[in-house]
């Protein structure tokens, strides 16, 4: 399902399945995109936080074209314990991969592997200064 | 560190007003600057060459190409950086008298402002002179590009400013202290994925972003990242409040203050000889992080 904010309307609250993963989609060369995932970020559950959010920032192959600074993104991802992942999605090779890490990491937030639960992400989070 | 203000205005009049295009440029292997005017004589003798070739710059007008290399003695940071270094072209008709001036037809620098402390292991025999500026026919500069790229060594590449750049030179340059400031800040934003291209340009007057400058700087001498963001922000809300539209989402192609401006393309016009010093420093950031 894509939106371009949050909150979602709530008229179709009754035919919407179940969330699992949360993916807010940065574009680098727009700090619009950047300021609307921020005030996204207010309606979505404490609880999705836990490893059901990630940042996918876009666009990185065009260094030339950068309005946003990628450490704001890397200390967005820090604040909300959620992984950053960089992508070109003008390059298919790219696109591919990015689509199959999502894909792998929504099986696991819908609890379809067994073993591996959405908290490891969390976990794996942790920088290892921390331990 | 202060850039040194006493660099003589009336030697670098000649740099203000003109649209420099700005390149990075890899150390100099075994530049040696006694040898200037052997350089010189063999670049016009290169130049001269690739005319005959056929390779003419300009079809059908008989000129000769006079070279003439000199340093820039005040054009640095401080004493680890390298002096600047001017390569200037002339011509004079063959058909006019032995008298007559030269006509100035292209011009480039190499500069280095505060640029040393980033080259900190550079083995012997190399010059870092890391910023190259240069101003007429883009065939001049392709032959004078790949004589210096041959004889030191040196790989020459455009350098683009990003939007995150060029907002960083808005904010330090709206901000700067001037006499008279006499010109409006400008931004100039496109916007992108539209069947035909459009172009805002968004004009403050300098005095209203001096203020607002003064409002969100809390350490002079000192710019964060955050109090550039905050400038911007500023300046997008109150377009924003007047045209709903969200500058924002659109991409900052150039950017105009008294002091100087700047365009993506890697075009810069300096227009103010107090803060030369100050945008040198800027640039020679750029090139080196586009170097590295």
């Amino acid at each position: 399902h894509l939106a371009t904010s949050l909150p979602l309307p709530s008229e179709r609250d009754h035919l919407r399945p179940r969330i699992d993963l949360v993916v807010f989609m940065i574009d680098i060369k727009s700090k619009y995109s950047l300021k609307n995932v921020e005030t996204s970020l207010a309606y979505v559950d404490a609880s999705y936080f836990l490893g059901k959010v990630c940042f996918l920032v876009t666009g990185v192959g065009r260094k030339n074209d950068c309005s946003i600074e990628t450490n704001s993104v890397c200390k967005l991802g820090e604040a909300y314990c959620s992984p950053v992942l960089f992508c070109e999605l003008e390059l298919e090779g790219v696109r591919v991969a990015t689509a199959q890490r999502l894909v792998r990491m929504l099986g696991i937030c819908a609890g379809q592997i067994p073993g591996v639960s959405a908290l490891s992400f969390v976990s794996l989070m942790r920088k290892s200064n921390d331990d | 560190p202060h850039p040194q203000e006493k660099a003589d205005p009336q030697k670098t009049a000649f740099l203000l007003r003109k649209a420099w295009t700005l390149y990075s440029v890899t150390p100099l292997y075994g530049f040696r600057r006694a040898r200037l005017r052997d350089y010189a004589r063999l670049l016009g003798a290169f130049i001269a060459a690739e005319k005959q070739k056929g390779l003419a710059v300009e079809v059908g007008v008989e000129l000769d190409i006079k070279v003439t290399l000199s340093s820039l003695p005040d054009i640095r940071g401080s004493e680890l950086d390298q002096a600047a270094l001017l390569v200037q072209l002339s011509s004079r008709s063959r058909a006019s008298s032995r008298n007559s001036e030269d006509k100035p037809v292209w011009s480039g620098w190499f500069c280095s402002v505060f640029g040393d402390d980033l080259f900190e292991n550079v083995p012997e025999h190399f010059t870092c002179l890391p910023l190259f500026l240069s101003h007429g026919a883009e065939s001049y500069t392709s032959l004078v590009g790949s004589w210096f790229q041959k004889t030191f060594d040196c790989c020459f590449r455009r350098l683009a400013i990003s939007p995150l750049n060029l907002s960083w030179m808005v904010a330090m340059w709206a901000g700067c202290k001037l006499d008279r400031a006499t010109s409006a800040v400008e931004l100039v934003f496109s916007v992108p994925r539209l069947a035909q291209p459009l172009d805002i340009s968004y004009a403050i007057h300098p005095e209203d972003a001096q203020a607002l400058w003064d409002t969100v700087q809390k350490t002079p001498g000192e710019i964060t990242q955050e109090e550039v963001d905050i400038f911007m922000d500023c300046l997008y809300a109150h377009f924003h409040r007047h045209f709903k539209i969200h500058l924002s989402a659109a991409k900052l192609v150039k950017v105009s203050t008294a002091v100087a401006s700047a365009h993506c393309d890697g075009i810069v016009k300096i227009l103010n000889s107090q803060y030369l010093p100050g945008v040198l420093m800027l640039l020679t950031e750029l090139a080196i992080s586009q170097i590295q």
